[in-house]
């Protein structure tokens, strides 16, 4: 059905790589994600456990996001992925084009503990991220909201910024002065986007663009930037290794990752085993103390250390004033934004 | 077949009893090697020649609504594009919509409708959900839909549905070249905070430029000791210039990093020779990139000039001094024209491999040293808009093959590939 002319075109190609990879032999559990500190956390809290209690191999890899590749995977009937962590915009424009295994809840022994936010149509959330301002306060002390970012004068040096206009456009009408309620009206509007543009105009030569999120943590340590937006997880991991960073909790800016599995897989039932694994109050108690992001299982928040509590961006104190990214929102103009956004950097 | 002449023949033109074992052994070599290059044909089909094809066909392929919403795109096809289509397209879109519902090619087609203009996705998503509640229209589907949500009144969405329904476009080409077919089907220029194709390819086409100008700079000179030099020093010299295709090229490229930064071993050492205050910024800007695409790219251009001055005799250039030329005369008279092919293939296979580096400006280039592969990459690995990918792939072609074909014109295709 899907197999369009491309897929046509490509069979021969497939055909030998599949040659060339000796595609038929039997293959393990695999799981995929985004590597780092966050991945290192899923071995310790996940992977390893599973493979102990099931006496299962379990084989990582990780990617940088993107739905390319499982695009091609299911074109060409070779997927070899049984297990995804995804970010929600890209799982949502996956399951739309039916990459994706629909999410089965009956195979989930947890699923009336999951916070209903995170129960999607192909993916349960696997843990809830917070993308923050953070600083070094020895250097630049006093730091308190997005808008003293832009304060150049009194905290001179660069800035960190991911480039990407998804997360950076909000950054810059917080900054702005718009309340997190009505930052998307704002910014559904052509006159909202020049004002974010408007308001990056006045550090563009003071932004130094990350790509991958360990690049921000490392520049902040090296004195290459003096403040960054950065992923908490990263920065507190960071921490962990003698560092004292400040993450600003106040206009955090979270949405979730999530576990998915692509359409295709021959491994369904132990894919299904294994999310439901990453999903007990139990594994996810683990996780959140090796790594502090939120957990998904509303049991586990109160197994959690009273002691790793605030640091978590779902605690109660971290979330007043916090900006929940606002998927629908960018599966429609992320490609508009996305280009102007480019043009504007490249400029 | 030239060679026929040679087999002795009889009156008649037929072979004579002494042609016939050399004849067949003539053709069992022929297939032969005709068996011997098999592989390789079947090799370049297979990677160059299909996935060359199959990146054309998806620059203007537009299969994605058609076979989403089949009924619509035959109602498009008779309806003028003006006011409104008739209660039918309405009619159509209900009926496509209730049977696609569910079908992963749905998503493809709001994919595909969201690049006419942002918003499209949720619309169509949105309708299909609502439509299906709906069994029999009350006043008909115009209203019903209308009712859906307002957008379905209006002209623009219904010319964006029938600019998007042929199978085939020329959306994708379009925009690479940052035009823009407006409601009317009249091509105007992209909105100026959007234009964004045409300048990154002048300048990856002036960033190819100048790499292959500092390569000639610098090559030209280096290849000419290599063939003067002695012996034992020009092999030396030799290596030196194969040294970097011995190193994967992510590891030169990141060597560069740590030489030119502002922490980095040349600014160190600037600063304490008291030569510079402060550090230089040379990395993460466009004279790192050229600093570290010359020094990848150099031996492409040392290779093929190296190649033709082995060949010139050095008697030639003492033929012009005994004629009383002076040597710089004899060299811009004598010498030069005389390596201009190998300076043509050297500078040509530079420029074509210069434009196309995607890791190398990625590395050590800021914002503004992106080039095109920076966004065929882009939206071929993050957003799956394969068209638009494959459309800035194809234009990027078109430039080289237009070079190709200048270049080859002057100097001849055959003295560039060195099978004169």
């Amino acid at each position: 059905m899907t197999t369009t002319r491309a897929g046509r075109l490509y069979a021969p190609i497939v055909f030998a790589m599949l040659i060339a990879s000796g595609a038929s032999h039997a293959r393990d559990l695999t799981v995929v994600g985004f590597g780092g500190s966050l991945q290192d956390a899923m071995r310790t809290a996940y992977f390893e456990p599973f493979s102990k209690r099931y006496g299962a191999p379990l084989i990582e890899e990780s990617y940088t996001g993107g739905i390319a590749k499982l695009k091609a995977m299911n074109q060409s009937r070779t997927v070899t992925w049984d297990v995804l962590q995804m970010d929600e915009n890209e799982m949502t424009l996956a399951c739309d084009e039916g990459l994706l295994e629909p999410f089965d809840w009956k195979s989930q022994p947890n699923a009336a503990d999951i916070l209903p936010q995170v129960k999607a149509p192909c993916g349960v959330g696997a843990f809830v991220w917070s993308k923050v301002l953070a600083f070094d306060p020895a250097k630049t002390p006093g730091v308190k909201s997005w808008a003293d970012f832009w304060d150049i004068k009194r905290w001179p040096g660069e800035r960190g910024l991911r480039k990407q206009a998804r997360m950076t456009l909000e950054i810059a009408l917080l900054a702005d002065g718009v309340a997190p309620d009505k930052l998307y009206e704002t910014l559904g509007t052509k006159a909202g986007v020049d004002r974010a543009f408007a308001k990056l105009d006045q550090i563009k030569p003071h932004i130094r663009w990350w790509v991958s999120g360990a690049q921000p943590v490392e520049w902040l340590a090296a004195g290459n930037v003096v403040m960054t937006s950065a992923y908490n997880g990263r920065v507190a991991a960071a921490n962990k290794d003698g560092r004292a960073f400040t993450m600003l909790w106040t206009q955090q800016l979270y949405s979730a990752d999530y576990w998915t599995i692509p359409k295709g897989t021959d491994k369904l039932k132990a894919a299904r085993e294994l999310i439901a694994f990453m999903t007990s109050a139990d594994a996810q108690k683990r996780f959140a103390e090796t790594i502090p992001y939120g957990v998904t299982n509303n049991r586990a928040s109160a197994l959690i250390d009273p002691k790793i509590q605030p640091d978590l961006p779902t605690a109660p104190q971290n979330m007043a004033g916090a900006l929940m990214i606002d998927t629908p929102f960018w599966v429609n103009n992320e490609d508009e934004l996305q280009q102007r956004f480019e043009r504007w950097v490249a400029q | 077949m030239a060679t026929t002449t040679e087999t002795p023949t009889d009156s008649m033109g037929r072979a004579t009893a002494l042609a016939p074992p050399s004849l067949s052994s003539r053709a069992k070599a022929r297939m032969v090697s005709a068996l011997l290059i098999m592989p390789l044909v079947l090799f370049l089909t297979l990677v160059f020649v299909l996935p060359l094809g199959g990146m054309l066909v998806h620059a203007v392929e537009n299969g994605e609504v058609g076979e989403a919403l089949p009924g619509v795109a035959a109602e498009m096809r008779g309806w003028t594009g003006e006011g409104l289509p008739p209660e039918s397209a309405y009619a159509a879109l209900a009926r496509d919509l209730k049977a696609a519902y569910g079908d992963p090619r749905l998503g493809e087609a709001s994919r595909r409708l969201n690049y006419e203009r942002a918003g499209y996705r949720a619309l169509l998503a949105k309708t299909a959900r609502s439509i299906r509640a709906i069994d029999r229209p009350r006043a008909g589907w115009t209203a019903e839909l209308t009712a859906i949500d307002p957008r379905w009144s209006e002209t623009a969405t219904w010319a964006a549905l029938r600019r998007a329904s042929p199978s085939l476009t020329p959306y994708y080409l379009l925009t690479a070249l940052d035009l823009r077919m407006d409601d009317n089907g009249s091509i105007a220029r992209a909105p100026a905070e959007e234009r964004i194709y045409i300048d990154t390819l002048g300048r990856t086409l002036w960033i190819g430029f100048v790499t292959t100008l500092l390569c000639l700079v610098l090559g030209f000179p280096l290849a000419h000791a290599l063939v003067s030099l002695p012996r034992g020093f020009a092999s030396v010299l030799m290596v030196c210039v194969l040294l970097p295709f011995w190193t994967s090229l992510l590891v030169r490229t990141s060597a560069w990093i740590v030489v030119l930064q502002k922490e980095g071993v040349l600014n160190g050492l600037l600063t304490r020779l008291g030569i510079v205050d402060a550090p230089l910024e040379l990395v993460f800007n466009r004279f790192g990139l050229y600093v570290a695409m010359v020094h990848i790219l150099l031996p492409f251009m040392i290779l093929p000039i190296l190649s033709v001055m082995k060949g010139i005799s050095p008697s030639y250039m003492r033929a012009s001094a005994s004629l009383g030329a002076h040597p710089a005369v004899g060299f811009l008279k004598v010498y030069l024209p005389m390596t201009l092919p190998g300076v043509g293939a050297g500078c040509l296979m530079t420029f074509i491999i210069g434009v196309g580096y995607y890791i190398t400006p990625s590395l050590v280039g800021g914002a503004r040293d992106q080039m095109t592969s920076y966004f065929i990459a882009y939206y071929a690995n993050t957003t799956i808009n394969w068209g638009l990918s494959s459309a800035l792939g194809a234009i990027l072609l078109a430039c080289i093959m237009l070079l190709y074909a200048t270049v080859g014109r002057l100097i001849g295709v055959g003295r560039i590939a060195g099978i004169q």
